[in-house]
């Protein structure tokens, strides 16, 4: 019997009837248990998103980078977003994806440095132990089919070394000496690494200064190339003297070239 | 005491013929056989000050602290029994951040200290628990400027300028009220303080004892933390000073 034809008296019963359907949750006759989530949609999509984190150590902390745009969709809707975070002296955080997700954890991340503050025991939440939880939390959304639309950066000082680490929305984490969210793992990362092997050559690390210009150029690239982004961005670094702020910077943009870019 | 063996005073739910509540009297006592603790409300800040008995020579320094922060803004310091005031600290600190994970913003002391003298007052109301043995003051520093609460066993509170509950409560009152506390600043405060606790320790009744002084104010930014360790140094030095001062005096009138 060919596809998609309707039965007829002429034709066999189709096979399978009224049994188990393959692929699907068969509930057996008699029992209460039902398939687990029977049914229920649950919400999936991010709605105001941030692209992509830049983070990169150098010589004696890191540096971290990321536009303030909050996307909804494809229109630029909120443009004083501010995406990278201080946590405590020697902790920052970088966040792209789903705005809103982002602000349920940095109430709860808030929350915890106060407390362990209250305890007046002389530590502080250090960078990995942040990375940590948030991957344990992470996890477990994700493993309860509810994920926090988020892609984390954390940033710092740990016992005196720079710490550079992220986890995403399924929990998965690592650690390296640059790391970019988004579309800047496609774009910003080949020019960083690039960078990054030059100062290894030289026997140098990079200077706290010439990552925030590998970065500026990383921002500058991604501008042009990730239809999210935007051109004011800020710039924050971590060393050993502390946190800075470099306020908020803007894309030198020229696009007098654009006219010359056929075949799209 | 008339209570005994009137059997008016086994719970704390239940009135005296005269309408005390007994066990909250007893509770009282409690907080009057622990150190001094004093806070005082100036210009600019909120200072705490605490004489914390040592009952051992066997502990670390620094044990069984008597001054706790709350929230960042909020400081508490606490006289009576040690593991009574730290469930009220715990309570404190849900509260506060309760209230922060409603609002978003500080609580305000005001309503801080609402909601944990409540807490103290429900533990008069039942026989199944007896009251708290501690008093606790909470201070903070908010836009319109310092606050000072003390609560009591009973769970009633009030705003202070400048309050002292424990052991010496009655001899460091008196010199508190020798302070023209509106117009000084917490850096005067805390040498005020440490002399206050100094003056009014026994030393025949209680050998050894350690200073805890603690501030909120403008100087700390709006944040409760324990004095920075220079200051505290100066503070300590000019109460013992002080005290030399006095026992030569003492000494020269004999």
């Amino acid at each position: 019997m060919a596809c998609g034809t309707p039965h007829d008296m002429f034709s066999a019963n189709p096979l399978w009837h009224n049994g188990p359907i393959p692929g699907g949750f068969y509930n057996f006759p008699g029992s209460k248990t039902a398939p687990l989530y029977s049914g229920a949609q649950r919400f999936h999509t991010p709605v105001t998103t941030g692209t992509s984190v830049l983070a990169i150590k150098c010589d004696g902390g890191v540096v971290i980078a990321a536009d303030i745009l909050g996307s909804y969709g494809s229109l630029a809707r909120f443009r004083d977003l501010h995406r990278v975070h201080k946590i405590n002296e020697n902790t920052v955080l970088g966040v792209s994806g789903d705005y809103a997700d982002f602000q349920h954890l940095q109430q709860i991340i808030e929350q915890k440095v106060i407390s362990e503050q209250c305890l007046d025991d002389g530590f502080a939440l250090k960078p990995r132990s942040l990375l940590c939880w948030l991957t344990r939390h992470l996890y477990y959304r994700r493993s309860r089919y509810d994920p926090l639309w988020t892609n984390f950066i954390v940033g710092g000082i740990q016992d005196g070394q720079p710490f550079l680490g992220t986890v995403d929305k399924l929990g998965t984490a690592y650690e390296d000496d640059h790391i970019a969210t988004g579309y800047g793992a496609y774009i910003a990362l080949p020019v960083m690494r690039d960078e990054l092997a030059k100062a290894k050559q030289s026997g140098q690390p990079i200077s706290k200064e010439d990552a925030c210009k590998v970065l500026e150029r990383c921002m500058t690239v991604l501008f042009f190339r990730d239809a999210r982004s935007f051109p004011k961005y800020e710039m924050i670094t971590l060393t050993e003297e502390g946190y800075e702020h470099h306020g908020t910077k803007t894309v030198k943009a020229n696009w007098e070239i654009a006219h010359m870019v056929k075949g799209y | 005491m008339s209570s005994i063996g009137t059997g008016y005073d086994l719970s704390a739910s239940q009135f005296s013929p005269d309408g005390r509540v007994f066990q909250v009297e007893y509770a009282h006592k409690a907080v009057e056989n622990s150190g001094t603790v004093i806070g005082l409300r100036g210009k600019d800040g909120v200072v705490f000050a605490v004489e914390k008995l040592v009952t051992s020579k066997l502990y670390e320094p620094g044990a069984n602290k008597r001054v706790f922060n709350i929230d960042t803004h909020v400081g508490m310091a606490v006289s009576g029994l040690i593991s009574d005031a730290r469930q009220i600290v715990e309570t404190a600190r849900s509260e506060a951040a309760n209230y922060r994970a409603q609002y978003g913003t500080n609580i305000p002391l005001k309503y801080l200290n609402d909601r944990v003298s409540m807490y103290m007052h429900a533990y008069t109301l039942y026989s199944a628990v007896r009251p708290f043995g501690c008093s606790v003051i909470m201070g903070s520093y908010e836009a319109d400027g310092p606050v000072m609460y003390m609560i009591d066993p009973s769970g009633v509170s009030y705003g202070y300028y400048g309050c002292a509950i424990g052991k010496a409560k009655q001899a460091a009152k008196t010199e508190i009220e020798k302070l023209k506390l509106a117009d000084l600043s917490c850096k005067e405060l805390v040498k005020e303080a440490a002399r206050i606790i100094y003056m009014v320790h026994d030393e025949l009744k209680d050998k050894q004892f350690e200073l805890e002084l603690s501030w909120v104010g403008q100087l700390s930014e709006g944040r409760h933390e324990r004095v920075p360790p220079t200051v505290f140094a100066e503070a300590e030095k000019a109460a013992r000073a002080a005290m030399e001062d006095e026992s030569d005096s003492d000494t020269d009138e004999m």
